[in-house]
Parts: structure tokens; sequence; C-alpha cells
């Protein structure tokens, strides 16, 4: 009883001390947690004879196991599919998704409320659940292998849809008023001032929506069997199966796969981060 | 195209019957809200409702590898009675959800508490924390496949120091479904502590401060005060994370790519089995009607959810 004074008040050095160690433990453990990433690229830039030595910085290192990813695997198609597919998705569902935020956060419509919450009820319906019947329904359509087959199903998310709404909602009404005094019409509105003001949160939706379809990997195996198709994450799986014991390979694969994802994370880590952040609840 | 009138308008008297074509700017706005939802709205009555619907049809038909169907009642739901694998396939997901969820949410916690306070330092920690969750599961299951590969993964080069030694993580059923979990953890964890950190954010300073002015401890300040706090977005994560466990795409990838369901069915989860079932040997039926059990599953535990925590609403006492 008699510490709780200096407890309450501990001297400077002491909170210092405590610091330093907790900004230590973080470390610590921040490098742990990135350690399988660090020890992908490692073995990517190690020779075969070197790829289960414990050393983490290669003892010569070699630019081989690229060259022959990139050389001996259509790893540039699959990666130009992935890139194509993943832009698609990523435009559309923009489009489609600021229209429908629009409506449903700044029109009033009978049914606006019902419509929202039955977007809204979808959201815990994850593809491992529907992909059987939805496989049948893209077959019924004639776009099993085919760009749209890849491309269309991709696009529908609730979560797009629920962020845009809430960012819409935040607006105050006054922004379209002046708008509607001169007579502008809703698409013109939605256009040049909606559309616009929604830069910010669209750019990081942007960035959340390429990085999840280019790293997909359940609905491309599905739905895409022919080899021209294949997206890199169906290629990498694939490669694996048939190079398995070249683990160099299969890390230099990975390293390629990985860099642009990882890329795009250290130049938008804030906004990636911020967007995830307010998906929790609100 | 003009379709808008506003009643702030100063002169709507000329130009209203001309603009408006017949229809009030009532009417033209609840039009133009329609149209506005409509691609989104069909897009997922086609891609989400429909396959939700069509997932139980499917359930009473035997589909064979040509798209040709018949009718067979509930012989689906009689054959997953009287399937073992199924059982097994149960099994192995409820232990999947029941680790997995208490780690990802201590963890989570965790990893959020270690970095709450905003400074430059905790910003580098929080990325870095976060990292793993941008790389795809197959490049997360094929590194983590290559750094327990049997007996000369680098992971089997530090075990010795915990004093084990030789074991096969991926080939002993004994310990496959504990690696699953263990990656599934590493790629998710970061998430959670984003989701966490939303939620510390959003608790008063004030009630720490008057709690440190009574002379509180850390852990009664974490106790008292963060915990009932976080209770709302405790809720979403427990909630979001048993989803994502018993049926989300994640748990699907890294299990696919990296046993297979295998060694001996021990990390055959459910969404694996009814996967192997449709795509590898056709039974799209089977697979339907085990799917919708899943739906009832999780919509059952959802509600149960909701139940307890009277609507997911909290009060904040």
């Amino acid at each position: 009883m008699t510490d709780i004074p200096s407890s309450a008040y501990p001297s400077s050095s002491q909170v210092t001390i405590v610091r330093i160690l907790w900004m230590l433990i973080t470390a610590i453990l921040a490098l742990m947690i990135l350690f399988p990433l660090l020890w992908m690229v490692s073995i990517a830039f190690k020779t075969p004879a070197e790829s289960f030595s414990a050393n983490l910085i290669p003892s010569e290192p070699t630019l081989e196991n690229f060259k022959y990813v990139l050389t001996g695997v259509p790893f540039i198609r699959y990666m130009a599919n992935s890139f194509f597919v993943s832009a698609s998705v990523t435009i559309i569902a923009l489009f489609f998704h600021t229209m429908a935020g629009y409506a449903l956060a700044r029109l009033r419509f009978p049914g606006r409320e019902i419509i929202f919450l039955a977007i809204f009820s979808t959201f815990l319906v994850s593809l491992p659940v529907i992909i059987v019947p939805l496989f049948v329904i893209v077959r019924a359509m004639g776009m099993l292998n085919a760009y749209a087959g890849l491309i269309v199903p991709s696009i529908f998310n609730a979560f797009g849809i629920f962020l845009l709404r809430q960012y819409y909602v935040s607006l105050p009404r006054e922004i379209e008023e002046a708008a509607i005094v001169d007579g502008a019409g809703y698409w013109r509105i939605y256009w040049s001032i909606i559309l616009p003001l929604s830069r910010p949160i669209m750019s990081a939706l942007a960035i959340l929506f390429f990085l999840a379809n280019w790293n997909a990997f359940l609905w491309p195996l599905t739905v895409a069997s022919k080899a021209d198709l294949w997206v890199v994450q169906v290629g990498i799986a694939n490669f694996r199966s048939q190079y398995s014991a070249s683990w160099n390979y299969m890390m230099a694969a990975s390293t390629i796969v990985a860099i642009p994802t990882l890329v795009l994370f250290i130049i938008f880590q804030r906004q990636i981060m911020d967007s995830l952040k307010t998906s929790g609840l609100k | 195209m003009d379709t808008g009138m506003s009643p702030h308008q100063n002169k709507p008297h000329q130009s209203t019957p001309i603009r408006q074509k017949g229809l009030s700017a009532k009417h033209r706005e609840w039009v133009a809200g329609y149209l506005f939802v409509l691609p989104d709205a069909i897009g997922l009555l086609i891609f989400l409702g429909l396959p939700m619907a069509l997932s139980l049809v499917l359930a009473v038909f035997e589909v064979n590898g040509f798209g040709g169907y018949r009718f067979v009642g509930f012989a689906n739901f009689v054959r997953m009675g009287k399937d073992p694998l199924f059982w097994q396939a149960a099994r192995v997901t409820a232990l999947y959800a029941v680790l997995l969820v208490p780690l990802l949410y201590v963890c989570g916690l965790g990893l959020a508490l270690l970095v709450q306070k905003t400074n430059r330092f905790n910003a580098v920690m929080r990325a870095m924390f976060f990292a793993p969750h941008m790389v795809s599961l197959v490049v997360v299951a094929v590194v983590w496949q290559f750094m327990v590969v049997d007996k000369i993964g680098v992971i089997n080069k530090l075990t010795p120091l915990l004093g084990i030694s030789g074991i096969s993580f991926l080939g002993d059923p004994q310990f496959a479904l504990l690696t699953v979990v263990f990656v599934s953890l590493w790629f998710l964890m970061g998430f959670y502590m984003l989701i966490f950190l939303g939620g510390l954010q959003d608790i008063p300073k004030e009630y720490y401060e008057a709690a440190k002015i009574d002379g509180a401890s850390p852990f009664h300040c974490f106790w008292y005060i963060t915990l009932p706090l976080l209770k709302p977005t405790s809720f979403f994560v427990l909630m979001v994370s048993m989803v994502a466990a018993v049926a989300g795409a994640q748990a699907f990838d890294i299990i696919y790519v990296m046993t297979k369901g295998g060694p001996a069915n021990s990390t055959a989860v459910l969404i694996v089995y009814i996967y192997q079932q449709a795509f590898s040997f056709g039974a799209f039926g089977y697979a339907a009607a085990m799917s919708s059990v899943l739906v009832i599953v999780l919509m059952l535990v959802t509600a149960l959810f909701f139940v307890m925590t009277k609507g997911g609403r909290f009060s904040y006492d």
C-alpha cells in the first residue's frame, strides 16, 4: 500500500525503461511475424544447393530462379490475366457501387430501407458456401472458361456498397442544393458532384478491390480450367504441383506474385488500413 | 438530361411542366433511385441471392457430370447422415473454429493494445503486423509449406530450441490441423488487430484519466474500462471470425493449397470436403445438400449470437 504513490507517479527514468522495453518487444514480434516473407525473398535469391541452409542472407545471390520462372513458365501471361481481371472488376464495381451507394444514401424512394437491408444481409455469405450453385449458374450462362466468368460474378459485393453508402450519408445536404437550383438532373449530380467528392474513399476501395481480386484463388480455380485463362494464383498453385521439389523456383514465383501487392501496401498503407478499420462497426 | 426539380427553386411554375414531362419531382426521384440501384441489385440477385436459393433446390437432385438432373428427394440428406467422411469433416470444422476464433480474438486484441498509441514507431509496427494479410493465400500456403517441410524446413531447425524435433507438421494427422490453424492465425490476426484498433479509438480518453486519478492499475483499466467498452467490437470480431473459420474463402485457400484436406482427412473441413465432392466427383447435388446444412448452421449460430447479445446492442454501463 505504501508504494502506491510511486506507482501512480513513476519517475521519468522508469517510464523511459518501460517504454523502451515495450518498443523492443513490439519490434521483435513484428520481425517474427514478417519472417516468413523475408524467408521467401531470401530463398528466391538462393541457389538450389543453399535453399535449405538456415542463413537469411544468401551467400551467393542469384537471379537464375527468377529468370527460370519468367521464361520457363507462362508467368507473364498469368500476371496479365490477373491484372486484366482485377482491373476490370475494380472499375466496374466502383462504378456500380457508387451509383447504388448514392441512391441508397441520398435519394428517397419507397423500399429503399428494405433494399439496403437485403444488400446488407448478404454481408456474411461467403463464396465457399455458394460455390456449387454459383458454378451451375455461371455454366448455364455460358461463362465457363471465359473472362466474363472470371470478372462478372466478382463485381458484386455488399462491402463496397455499404462503405460508400455510409460515406455519402455523412456528406452535408447542401452540396447538391446548388446543383438542384441550377436544374441539374440526378445523373449530373452523381457524375459531377458526388463522384469528384468521393475520390478519397474511391481510391481506398480501388486498392482494396484490386488486391482482393489479385489475391483471389477459389473462384478463378473453379471457373477457368483452360491454362491460358489462368490467373497468377492458379498458375502458382499448379506450378507447385509440377515443381514440388524445386523450392527455390517456388519461392521466386511466390515473390513475383507477392511483390505487387506488398508494394501497393507500402505506398497506400494508410488508406488501406483506415478503410479496413472503419469496416468494423459504425 | 434534366431530371431533378427542387422545391427550393425560385421560379418553378414556368419551367416545371416542360421539364418534368408528366412526372412529379417526387416520382422522378423514385425512378432515379431505382435506376441507380438497379445494376448492383440485379448482380447481387443473380450471383448471391439466386445461388443461395438454388443450393436448397439442387440439394434434392442427383446431378451427374454432364449436367443431367434426377429428383431424389431427401436422399442426399440421408446419405449425409450415413457418410463417415461428412461427420469427420463436421468435427474438423468445429475443431478448426474452436481453436482459431479464441486465438484470433486474443492475438488481435493483444497486437492492438501493443501498438495502440498513435506515433511514428507504432505506425510502422502496425504495418508490419498487417503485412501478411496483403499476401495471397496461395503464396502464404506455399511459403509455410516450405518452412515446415518434412524434417528439413527452417521451422524444424528452430524447434530443437524448444526441446522438440523431427515433427512432420503437415504429414502427421496429429499436427496438420494445428499447423493449419497457426498459419490461418498468422494471416488473419493483423486484420482483427485493425478492427480492435478502430474499437479502442472510440473509447473516450476521459474514462482512463478518471481511473488514473483514482489510482487504478493498467490491469484494472483494461478489465473495467477497455473490455466492457469494447463489447460491440468484440461481438463483431467473434461473429466475423466464426463465419470466416467455418465458411470463409481464406480458410479454404489455406487448407486446400497446404494439405488438400489430408493427411487422413485430418484437415478436411466441410468447405473443402464439399468442394471435392462437387468438383472432383461431380456430386453437385450432394455438395449442395451439405452447403445448405452449412448455411442453416451458420444462420442458427448467428441468431444465437444475436439473442445472447440482445440484438447486437450493448449498453455502455
